[in-house]
């Protein structure tokens, strides 16, 4: 705030030492981000470039010197190839009914999370463990239950020798299943805190006005929520669109349960296929850029208060 | 009384969600008593015919499983350690000072919070080959670090928002420099919000999966996750289902007493960068 009254006996702040001031501070601030900085652009933002780099040429590792540039070759070779429209598909199916069902899910649990009265913290404690337990621990969990010679679905549902990971929509529930499991009570948790800013005098103002419960929710409560409800989209969305351990552990990919994380791994890391895994990973990379640009572009998702802008 | 109807009602509710996360959990209990060798004959049940501890005895005397027991204690403990201490200085700069990039470092970390890692494991895999890091814990450390550095880097700004800065100006007042505010006043009063995010920072390493298979090749450096897809169990002719679940019980009792001791924290941690109204 800039006053433009004139003031007579206010003698104005020596400016060198309030420049001086403003330079410690901008220095301390630089030079204490600058390990966070400096690892995340090592890390992330050199392998990218180098990707990028690697992914016009012909490289495997199994054959290093016969390295030559192909241009936009792996990139053709990638799009028309159908394994990786397979594996698209997959990885939207896995993403939209996960994330749809979580959302509901996540929902239902926090609404009964805010109004529990007895055993409140035992039901968020609970609802903890699924969101620290290994991955690969609820792939394995998840598998053995449905597996034929171990499981105990079958018996208990009566499907008598129906092979779950035999064929792909049932394996795609499989693996949904557990993704489910694992991640909704970190979607829950967004809800809750969404949840409990909407403020309760708008709600029992509705109620004085005699909105039914079902009004004073989809009228009041969601729509006070949405920023929450955005943020949690997002962040499960660009979650599960990277879905890897899940098919790795239950199918290994079989009967077109491979993901896009699962194909980029494949020609890099078993194949060698630099050339060609680097095309497939800056696709990858390609895809959450676009989705991350549909939700805060096209549904308005205000990252501000995630990136914590004040 | 209707309230209390209704109090009775979203406890059942809160019974089921409780079910839903538990019964999971229990089938791997169960799995992990079952005789390995007979487990399968008949149709499968439920709980075990036998409650048997075969399965603890071998993964706990398969090097397979210890290393990587080992291996992922200290990964974790040591990407954790760094990542706190390198996000701690990066938050108090966000929350605190204004400086130039200050916008730019907090969308990058926003970026790599969603970057998808399988991009990465190419060129890392070679990058670390290079470097001759390629299996070992530095070489899944450094990566740990990076990836765990957005949630750190947010959860601590939110945490520091909420001290009362007058004790650090007070402090610089009595003639402290900003760094020595920092250091006597801050650290005492941030120490919760930064013990929470090491909690969650552990998490992510603890459960990590994809580098850790594509940036190991054996026992040197390979953690649990990845160990638990490699295992065969006691021996060839032996299935590795009761043992890895033996092995899944292992490595879930640490999150469990971390949850139990630490729910109220590891909540408002989540939620406490994420979203604010």
């Amino acid at each position: 705030m800039t006053t433009t009254e004139p003031r007579v006996e206010a003698p104005p702040l020596p400016p060198p030492q309030v420049s001086e001031r403003t330079r410690y501070e901008r220095r301390l601030g630089l030079a204490l981000s600058a390990p966070a900085f400096i690892v995340m652009v090592f890390v992330t933002a050199y392998p990218l470039v180098y990707a990028v780099v690697l992914s016009f040429y012909n490289y495997r590792l199994t054959d290093p010197e016969g390295r030559t540039f192909v241009g936009f070759r792996n990139f053709t070779t990638v799009l028309t190839d159908p394994v990786w429209w397979s594996d698209f598909v997959t990885t939207l199916i896995i993403t939209v009914v996960s994330v749809v069902v979580e959302l509901v899910l996540g929902f239902a649990f926090a609404f009964v999370m805010y109004r529990i009265l007895f055993g409140r913290s035992l039901v968020r404690t609970g609802i903890l463990v699924p969101y620290g337990i290994i991955t690969v621990v609820s792939a394995f969990i998840f598998r053995y239950a449905f597996q034929l010679d171990s499981g105990f679905v079958n018996q208990w549902l009566g499907l008598g020798e129906f092979n779950w990971f035999g064929e792909r929509w049932s394996s795609l529930f499989v693996i949904t299943l557990s993704e489910i499991w694992k991640t909704t009570p970190f979607i829950s948790l967004l809800l809750l805190a969404g949840l409990v800013q909407v403020p309760a005098e708008l709600n029992k103002a509705a109620m004085v006005d005699g909105a039914t419960a079902w009004q004073r929710l989809t009228r009041v409560t969601l729509p006070n929520m949405k920023a929450a409800i955005m943020v949690a989209l997002l962040f499960r969305t660009l979650d599960a669109w990277r879905i890897f351990d899940n098919p790795f552990i239950m199918t290994a990919g079989a009967n077109n349960t491979e993901t896009l994380s699962f194909l980029a791994y494949r020609q890099n890391v078993t194949l060698l296929n630099l050339g060609v895994g680097s095309a497939v990973s800056v696709l990858l990379f390609f895809t959450v850029v676009l989705i991350a640009f549909l939700f805060i572009k096209g549904f308005g998702t205000d990252l501000s208060q995630v990136r914590g802008d004040q | 009384m209707e309230s209390r109807r209704g109090a009775r009602w979203w406890t059942l509710w809160g019974a089921l969600i409780l079910i839903w996360a538990m019964f999971p959990l229990l089938w791997m209990i169960s799995l992990s008593f079952k005789d390995p060798n007979t487990f399968r004959s008949g149709a499968p049940t439920f709980f075990p015919k036998q409650w048997v501890w075969t399965n603890y005895d071998t993964v706990f005397s398969d090097s397979l499983f210890t290393s990587a027991l080992r291996n992922s204690i200290g990964i974790s403990l040591l990407a954790t350690a760094l990542a706190v201490v390198v996000a701690m200085f990066a938050a108090y700069a966000i929350a605190r000072l204004d400086f130039p990039g200050k916008k730019f470092l907090l969308s990058m970390a926003l970026g790599i919070a969603m970057f998808p890692q399988a991009a990465l494991v190419g060129p890392l895999f070679n990058m670390w080959r290079n470097l001759g890091i390629y299996d070992t814990w530095l070489g899944l450390i450094i990566p740990y670090l990076t990836f765990a550095l957005p949630l750190s880097i947010w959860t601590m700004s939110a945490f520091f928002r909420q001290i009362p800065w007058e004790m650090e100006k007070a402090a610089q007042v009595d003639g402290a420099t900003a760094w020595q505010a920092f250091r006597k006043v801050i650290v005492p009063l941030a120490a919760p919000g930064v013990f929470t995010t090491a909690i969650l920072t552990f998490f992510f390493c603890w459960n990590e999966f994809l580098l850790a298979i594509s940036l190991t090749s054996t026992d040197r450096a390979r953690t649990v996750p990845a160990a638990l897809s490699f295992f065969t169990g006691a021996s060839q002719f032996q299935s590795p289902v009761t043992a890895i679940m033996a092995a899944s019980v292992v490595v879930t009792i640490p999150v469990v007493i971390i949850v139990l001791v630490f729910q109220r924290r590891i909540v408002a941690g989540l939620t406490a960068g994420a979203v604010k109204g």
